[in-house]
């Protein structure tokens, strides 16, 4: 293989990783769907464009390393090998989501399989993430912990907080913002007086690069140093994803922040496109495979929905249960 | 029985759970050489060392949501904020992460922290170092909340919300690291969520919290001496709730007030107070409840206006006169 990529990384998970990402497409394109059409209640953050960076950097862990995730965490759970089952049952509140339904879309966690959740807070997950490291270290686990947040999480205390405890610390954690261009409303190029937020990591003496995020080959071959970095003692490492969401902030965005020509503009790097392109011509992939594959990740999609309809809607009597150890 | 200090108590706790568990851990800042900002942790990480006496930037989010993580993935950190009234600058890791996350995640997960802090006033630390915001935090479900009056219960109590498998919130009042009081050698518990009756009484019941429960006891000596036989209820965990035993005493006495530090506009005495008038010690009721709390006020420097700012002993003394001169319908 031309392709530069980790050693872990053979033909066939480029493969898998290639139906990942079209999973984590339709998912979110499924879900677009179902609150337009309000048969879902309550708010969703949809991943659609940013697949690599989510697939990319997860492709490169071992079983045992932990995420954290954010608002926008879909695509990290599918990629962190959560099953679409349990996410779309969770976002119909049914009983056999990964929460019974009480978390919905931005709660949705896998604690027992590193999956350390997603966080309705912006930034809040960071010093969860940190103290994952922590219980690494102290415990000698082994384990890295990879830390999903956006741009807009980058100018919070939490997260300055956290890489800084990170780095006295030399905890094994990865920081990956995955910079999307805009919180919320709130334009990166607004509200960071920087050009890359990767050059937020020399405050705190720990390396930092700034990478395209929709390319799936460079966030793999990034994180995986970076875990390498850190499992070897070395400490964390701030990554910086570039990329763009292609639908807006939540349900309920009208994108009056932006134009349709810088929409067009990311769409046409579509990290889906770019990683089939690649695939087929390393031979590796044949436009009549991509499309089986990426049917296949369709169907199972709707297979998810139905899973999700047929199940139970959680009784009444769950409503006080859970809240105490 | 050998005596030690509220702090020693805190202390001696800690270091016997450490002693039998690897996985717990404090972090804090000026946890380490310094001993804490009162001295609570002084000696110890002598005996445990740096890794499980772990001392921090200050960064009271960021450390807050590093002890939840690490709670999550299977240690069982005590973190110690210096002051109490910097968890506002944690709160977000206290009260959407650590008192959320097991609900948001249908019961599959858990984590069982200890946040220790000083509050209360007394000290001339004046505003932003002396409040009592215990009813914040009682006020969100997930989280316990622990206050405790005394030497031998605070070593109990902690070593219970230690073992506990849920984020304890665990107020220790400043004026009363240095009080003493007996308190055996070797390890005990105090389940969370069991009231102590600290004095018998038969003509008022005074439920008081942390420090007002020393005045209560000092009012109820001085009312004895009148023949007026107080009551005096200590809570020592404010969730859960230990309603039973105070209910079965205002049934005994027809007369409740309730004490405490915090300001009293929306403080736990109005929910001690309401679970009271809604439950069946109301029917035994002689006199309307009474309340005594902190004035609407952030707490003074000058020495005179703090005293004024927090219910004293007299105060305890006039409501418990007042309280017996009244009379329902």
């Amino acid at each position: 293989m031309n392709l530069k990529v980790p050693e872990m990384i053979t033909e066939e998970k480029l493969v898998m990783l290639y139906k990942q990402m079209w999973s984590i497409r339709f998912f979110e394109e499924k879900v677009d769907e179902f609150f337009a059409k309000g048969m879902i209640h309550g708010t969703t953050h949809l991943a659609v464009g940013q697949e690599a960076s989510a697939a990319g950097a997860c492709a490169v862990l071992e079983e045992r390393d932990m995420i954290t995730s954010t608002h926008r965490g879909h695509g990290h759970c599918i990629a962190k090998g959560a099953e679409v089952n349990g996410m779309m049952a969770e976002l119909f509140g049914r009983t056999t989501g990964y929460c019974k339904g009480k978390g919905g879309s931005m709660h949705i966690a896998d604690v027992d399989k590193g999956n350390l959740g997603a966080n309705g807070i912006v930034g809040g997950g960071i010093p969860l993430a940190v103290g994952a490291a922590l219980t690494s270290n102290m415990k000698n686990k082994g384990y890295v912990v990879l830390c999903f947040f956006g741009d807009g999480a980058s100018n919070e205390g939490s997260f300055h907080e956290a890489v800084n405890l990170a780095s006295v610390w030399n905890l094994p954690v990865v920081f990956i913002c995955e910079n999307n261009q805009y919180g919320m409303s709130g334009s990166v190029k607004e509200m960071v007086n920087i050009e890359h937020i990767a050059d937020r990591a020399s405050s705190y003496g720990i390396p930092g690069l700034s990478i395209d995020g929709n390319d799936i080959m460079e966030v793999m071959n990034t994180v995986d140093e970076a875990v390498k970095h850190a499992r070897g003692g070395n400490g964390p490492t701030l990554i910086e994803a570039k990329t763009y969401r292609w639908k807006g902030h939540s349900k309920s965005d009208a994108k009056k922040y932006r134009t349709r020509e810088e929409e067009k503009e990311w769409r046409d790097k579509d990290p889906i496109a770019r990683l089939k392109e690649q695939l087929i011509a390393e031979g590796i992939l044949t436009e009549a495979k991509a499309r089986q594959l990426r049917d296949e990740a369709k169907r199972e999609i709707e297979d998810s929905v139905e899973y999700a309809k047929n199940s139970p809607e959680p009784s009444l009597d769950t409503l006080m249960e859970d809240i105490y150890a | 029985m050998r005596e030690i200090t509220y702090l020693e108590a805190v202390r001696e706790a800690m270091t016997q759970v450490m002693q039998e568990d690897n996985d717990v851990f404090i972090l804090g800042e000026d946890i380490g050489v310094y001993g804490g900002a009162f001295g609570v942790t002084r000696g110890m990480i002598e005996e445990f060392g740096p890794e499980r006496i772990r001392n921090t930037p200050i960064s009271e989010s960021g450390i807050a949501g590093a002890a939840i993580g690490s709670a999550l993935t299977g240690m069982r950190p005590i973190l110690e904020l210096q002051f109490s009234d910097f968890i506002t600058i944690a709160m977000d890791q206290i009260v959407n992460q650590a008192a959320k996350l097991r609900y948001m995640y249908g019961g599959k997960a858990q984590v069982p922290m200890v946040l220790r802090t000083p509050s209360g006033s007394g000290t001339g630390a004046a505003a932003q170092h002396s409040q009592s915001l215990e009813a914040w935090v009682a006020h969100v479900p997930g989280l316990k909340v622990v206050q405790p009056a005394t030497a031998y219960d605070v070593k109990g109590l902690l070593k219970a919300a230690i073992e506990d498998n849920n984020p304890v919130i665990f107020y220790e009042h400043k004026l009363l690291y240095k009080t003493k009081g007996e308190v055996p050698e070797e390890p005990y518990s105090i389940p969370l969520g069991k009231a102590d009756v600290k004095r018998e009484g038969t003509d008022v019941t005074i439920v008081a919290t942390a420090i007002m429960v020393h005045k209560a006891l000092e009012a109820a000596g001085k009312l004895a001496e009148e023949g007026i036989e107080v009551e005096v209820i200590d809570p020592r965990t404010l969730v859960p709730l230990d309603l039973e035993t105070i209910i079965s005493s205002v049934k005994k006495t027809s007369r409740l007030i309730v004490v405490h530090e915090a300001v009293k506009r929306g403080g736990y005495g109005g929910e001690i107070a309401s679970s009271i008038a809604e439950s069946e010690a109301f029917d035994y009721l002689d006199a309307p409840i009474k309340r005594l709390g902190g004035k609407e006020v952030p707490i003074p420097y000058n020495p005179e206006l703090e005293k004024a700012a927090v219910p004293q002993t007299e105060d305890i003394i006039k409501a418990v006169k007042e309280t017996l001169n009244k009379k329902i319908g």
